[in-house]
């Protein structure tokens, strides 16, 4: 048997002509993936050009001047999207400033300090809250977040800082229980997920020699951590973040629940704002009038601008970053 | 670089006395009973073929298996006369006497002034001027000043593997260690790299007890001042460098010097 396959492997010549079917796959191949490629590109700029198609009326009537205007007044056809712009931005801020520390305290538990038994378990936890669609985030901020907000954690806050200069004007005001802050806890506890898994998955790739290296100086867990492995995780970290702030800015229906939906800029954070993605949703099936329905997508528009300058601005630090380390060998 | 004049072993000073020293991969015994002295200021190789477990040895050396869950140490290792591996012992203030450089270099990622001064600042506190001394100091001790004193400020990742490896080393002699354990430190580096790690290990045992983890018989012969052979867990020979290597008095070790198996 391998005697006969050797003599037929020497007899025969070399290959002069190709499966004809095979030749004809390749191309059809790079069709499919060029053609998938291209179908982003088309998708991206035809969404574009709805936006500004769809809010020409609102732009050609107020120009920039939207961007630093507060009215919003469907009456009298006047709009202005400062309120929407600010809540977007603080809520987010409120989220990130909660839930980077809290994700990466998470992940370095799960990767350093749990007991192996106990890390797929939570693990899988954390992960899970990255699955419950946002409409329950919003059922449970409103019923059971809000409330609790407004009896134990307003009351005391606003006592606490009620004599000190600037933070008494951050929480100010009559306990609601919904407004900025609590979108931004609520919005906290959705992206929690995605920077507690990506920064576990890049702690667990730092190489356990440079572990080894820095704990046989005679370093502490916390000071492995904190000058080797944050560092050397960075990149990979700051993506997560990056991810998770994509999220909160376009986040919407949890955010409609439990933000209040005042079209204001308040200095509190405790009273009642509106996000830009809230605002549309809130308010595209009672928009009459010739500017009302164009200014909304214009905020569209203006959140699709928001969403890539800040990233690009994540993506810019990040560099600066990587940059100053050097690159990795 | 032999031992002294040839002189028996009970002349020199033991730093380490290992003794009856067993350890475990949960149920598998990876160190099987090993009684073993290192002595000051010398060289002492471990060599072996791979899975012997001169490396597992040296992992003991500074606790730094207690990372890993099932890894355990029983028996006895005196450093000075004191058990390291008693439980109350405080592990970082060991490993400040005992400094470990790996097989692959490992620069932290930070500059290189600081790759240094890390270690240091884990136990003293220096104004700059004098943290900048401390610095130059281990780097000159490394024998690397000369080649990073104008970018001090770079990341050590920059660095060529020769001069990480060396950078882990001036890590190392930084916080003044008394014991410097190098697990195959050459073996990812070019000849030139080599002959210069090989140079900075035979000066820095005037100063510091050495144990080094080799497969390179000719790194170990040229070296170290003992040699100990090991095989499946156990140390089947340990003796003076030029004898382990000339006149082996175990078949074993013959076979193994001499190419024959491993």
């Amino acid at each position: 048997m391998v005697d006969l396959a050797l003599k037929e492997d020497a007899t025969s010549k070399p290959a002069t002509s190709r499966m004809p079917g095979n030749l004809g796959s390749d191309r059809t191949f790079r069709a499919i993936s060029v053609s998938s490629a291209v179908a982003v590109l088309v998708m991206f700029t035809g969404i574009m050009a709805a936006l500004i198609y769809g809010a020409w009326p609102a732009i050609s009537a107020f120009g920039l001047s939207f961007l630093w205007t507060e009215i919003w007044n469907p009456v009298t056809q006047k709009f202005g999207a400062v309120a929407p712009i600010y809540g977007t931005l603080v809520t987010s801020l409120i989220a990130m400033l909660i839930a980077v520390p809290v994700g990466i305290g998470i992940a370095i538990f799960l990767t350093e300090l749990c007991p192996p038994s106990l890390r797929r378990p939570i693990g899988i936890a954390v992960e899970l809250l990255a699955g419950i669609p946002s409409i329950i985030y919003g059922i449970w901020g409103l019923f059971v977040l809000a409330p609790f907000v407004q009896q134990y954690v307003m009351p005391p806050v606003i006592d606490a800082f009620s004599n000190v200069p600037v933070l008494s004007d951050l929480f100010a005001g009559p306990p609601y229980g919904i407004g900025i802050f609590t979108a931004g806890v609520i919005l906290a506890i959705m992206v929690l997920p995605f920077i507690t898994a990506v920064s576990r998955d890049v702690f667990l790739a730092v190489p356990p020699v440079l572990k080894e290296a820095a704990y046989g100086l005679g370093a502490t867990k916390w000071e492995v951590e904190y000058n080797v492995v944050l560092p050397y995780a960075r990149g990979g970290v700051v993506g997560g973040i990056m991810l998770a702030l994509g999220r909160a800015l376009g986040e919407t229906m949890a955010v409609t629940f439990v933000i209040g939906n005042a079209n204001r800029v308040s200095t509190s954070l405790f009273a009642p704002g509106t996000t830009i993605s809230a605002s549309i949703a809130n308010e595209f099936t009672e928009a009459v009038g010739p500017l009302y329905a164009p200014a909304l997508v214009f905020l569209g528009l203006i959140l699709f601008f928001v969403t890539v300058i800040v990233l690009g601005a994540a993506q810019y630090m990040l560099y600066r970053l990587e940059k100053r380390a050097g690159g990795k060998s | 670089m032999s031992a002294g004049n040839g002189s028996a072993h009970g002349s020199e000073s033991v730093k380490v006395a290992i003794n009856n020293l067993s350890f475990y991969y949960g149920k598998f015994k990876a160190l099987k009973n090993i009684t073993l002295p290192l002595y000051r200021n010398k060289v002492t190789a471990f060599i072996g073929p791979s899975g012997c477990g001169k490396s597992t040895l040296l992992r003991v050396l500074n606790r730094i298996y207690e990372m890993y869950p099932n890894q355990y140490a029983e028996g006895e290792v005196l450093l000075d006369g004191e058990n390291i591996l008693d439980r109350g012992l405080d592990v970082t203030l060991l490993r400040a006497k005992v400094g470990m450089v790996f097989q692959k270099p490992t620069p932290f990622p930070m500059t290189i002034f600081d790759n240094i001064a890390f270690g240091v600042q884990l136990y003293e506190n220096h104004p700059k001027s004098e943290l900048d001394g401390r610095v130059e100091l281990a780097l000159r001790r490394a024998a690397l000043w000369d080649e990073v004193k104008d970018k001090l400020h770079a990341s050590g990742m920059s660095l060529s593997g020769g001069q990480q490896q060396r950078l882990c080393i001036a890590r190392s002699v930084a916080i003044k260690p008394e014991l410097m354990l190098f697990d195959e430190p050459c073996s990812a580096l070019d000849p030139i790299s080599t002959a210069k790690i090989e140079e900075l290990i035979a000066e820095l045992s005037e100063d510091y007890t050495i144990a080094i983890v080799t497969h390179n018989m000719q790194q170990a012969s040229r070296v170290s001042d003992y040699s100990a052979f090991m095989f499946l867990g156990e140390l089947v020979e340990f003796d003076v460098t030029e004898k382990l290597f000339t006149t082996p008095s175990n078949k074993q070790t013959e076979n193994y010097i001499t190419g024959r198996f491993g």
